[in-house]
């Protein structure tokens, strides 16, 4: 369980994340969605201790982790951010391997080459394994990174925006692929998502922030919803249901 | 792993040309008719074998700090002759041997390297500070920062009559090099040893501050020993032979463009690499004005430059 509390980050006179204290359940799939420049990504930075935090405390399954050291972290839980710039010339099969720094400290087991294997498999990666990630396209290079984040095997993997980049087959599959995740190997996914049909098919708990603040949360059926939505983006969403699903449509 | 035996026997053939080229005869035959007390003898273990042990040590230790420099900085294009660094390692070392002339070499050394240290740091502060755009303006501000620092030591030298001196030191050159007066460059050694050690964390570093936090390592830390790798080298490299521009910079490009930058991987090839230039470019320097020597920086200096911008001309066309 990741629990958040007051926490707060500000630049200048403006808060950007304002006292923010959530309880996110363990296990599923949880989505942050809401408007640009609501604090989605900052929150998940500072809940993932990639960034300080001005106010409050962040704790995940009562590891505060401010104070945790970071190689204790990075066997619980996993980040990654939207924009990576990398600059180091590495194949993907080097990448993913580095997944498993955490646990080997660079010396690779007979074991942490089975997670490798298998995270390169689950993403569907064999082909580029020796490519060097210059040489691959932004969704390629998106997939590669996921691998890696899923190799660390972590029980919590936080993502911010994984679907950038990806183009619509690669989009479904990396979701239904978190799905799996959740379902069978028992991982928290904690997800900043832009498309909020993505977020309602796949989550099981969403949730709203707006200027810097949670202003709804709840499972999925009750966050999508006109009134709940509309509230949101401060614009008209309609909400229709489709086999079983709940799809919204804003484009006029 | 066959192409690294190759350049490991490459390497070696340098190094013997290396000890049997130069005005004294020193061949094969005349080290077998003399006895040892004998010039050919005598030549070979004070001056030739010091000589091209130097070239060896201070190649492969200059690329490597090249290497973890880019790596730290995440920028191809910083080494430390493009980062304050070696300039600052020449302020510290004239301001020690101005203030105590008498210190021993290592001691001149230590404060030289603290002085690189300093300098490092204060670009990289300079660089935190500046929104940067494009990769080129990273080494562009270290070359003038570099600049400033140059023209501070320059005064100082020229104040307390200590031109000739600073010009003797800044220009990489082995002819002086003899026994007894290259051995602190064991210690750039010791820094190769240390990079390959921490060759992971450095891989780690150089995929960026979140990835590093993500897995679980002190970004701080790995920033730190990286700085004191660089400017140990730096110093111990600049008070035993001088500066040697641009080897840290095309080296490790090169061995990049060929197996990319997994450290655990790259660091044979870049100590092989940069030793194997050096040498080749003071066999160079050694040949073409016979008698006469062409001092190691200049030779460097002009291939490196060559190579450089080929490099860069090759960023050009890769980022368009």
């Amino acid at each position: 369980m990741i629990v958040t509390s007051q926490v707060t980050k500000s630049y200048g006179a403006t808060a950007v994340v304002d006292g923010v204290s959530l309880t996110l359940p363990s296990g599923g799939i949880t989505s942050i969605i809401g408007p640009n420049g609501a604090g989605k990504s900052t929150l998940l930075s500072m809940v993932s201790r990639l960034m300080a935090m001005d106010k409050g405390t962040v704790t995940v399954d009562g590891l505060d982790v401010t104070s945790t050291p970071s190689d204790v972290l990075a066997r619980r839980l996993s980040i990654l951010r939207q924009e990576n710039h990398m600059t180091a010339r590495l194949t993907v099969r080097d990448l993913v391997s580095f997944g498993r720094y955490p646990y080997t400290k660079g010396r690779l087991t007979v074991d942490d080459k089975r997670h490798i294997d298998e995270a390169i498999l689950y993403l569907n990666l064999t082909e580029l394994t020796d490519r060097f990630l210059d040489e691959l396209s932004g969704g390629q290079r998106q997939r590669a990174f996921v691998a890696m984040v899923l190799c660390q095997n972590t029980d919590y993997v936080l993502l911010d925006e994984p679907l950038n980049n990806l183009d619509m087959k690669h989009a479904m599959g990396m979701m239904k692929l978190l799905r799996k995740a959740a379902n069978e190997l028992g991982k928290t996914v904690v997800l900043v998502l832009h498309d909020i049909n993505f977020a309602s098919w796949y989550s099981d708990y969403i949730v709203a922030m707006k200027h810097g603040k949670v202003v709804n949360q709840g499972p999925a059926e009750h966050m999508i919803n006109p009134a709940v939505l509309s509230e949101i983006y401060d614009m008209e969403i309609k909400v229709h249901e489709i086999g079983g699903q709940r799809i919204s449509v804003y484009y006029e | 792993m066959r192409w690294l035996g190759l350049a490991i026997v490459v390497t070696i053939v340098l190094a013997i040309i290396s000890l049997f080229v130069g005005v004294s005869d020193v061949s094969l035959g005349a080290l077998l008719s003399s006895s040892p007390e004998d010039r050919p003898m005598q030549v070979l273990l004070i001056s030739r074998i010091p000589r091209t042990l130097a070239i060896i040590l201070s190649g492969a230790s200059m690329a490597i700090a090249g290497l973890v420099m880019q790596m730290v900085v995440r920028n191809r294009f910083v080494e430390p002759s493009t980062a304050g660094t070696t300039e600052s390692a020449s302020l510290g070392f004239l301001v020690i041997t101005l203030l105590a002339p008498g210190w021993p070499l290592m001691g001149k050394m230590l404060v030289s390297a603290l002085f690189a240290l300093g300098g490092t740091a204060l670009f990289l502060r300079i660089l935190r500070a500046v929104p940067l755009r494009d990769v080129l303006l990273v080494p562009l501000i270290g070359i003038m920062l570099g600049g400033i620092i140059g023209a501070v030591t320059a005064f100082i030298a020229y104040r307390y009559g200590l031109m000739a001196s600073l010009l003797a030191w800044s220009m990489g050159d082995f002819s002086g090099i003899l026994r007894g007066r290259y051995e602190l460059l064991w210690i750039g050694l010791a820094c190769c040893a240390l990079a390959y050690i921490a060759a992971d964390r450095f891989t780690v570093a150089g995929m960026g501050k979140d990835f590093t936090t993500n897995l679980g390592l002190n970004y701080q830390r790995v920033m730190v020993l990286g700085l004191v790798i660089v400017s140990l080298v730096s110093a111990v490299v600049l008070v035993s032979v001088g500066s040697i521009p641009f080897l840290g910079l095309i080296v490790p490009n090169l061995v990049s463009l060929m197996v990319g930058d997994n450290m655990r991987r790259t660091v044979p090839w870049v100590a092989l690499g940069g030793a194997g230039f050096v040498l080749a470019c003071d066999i160079v320097g050694r040949i073409v004005r016979y008698p006469y020597e062409i001092p190691i920086s200049v030779v460097v200096g002009v291939l490196g430059s060559m190579i450089f911008l080929f490099l860069l001309l090759r960023t050009r066309r890769h980022a368009a």
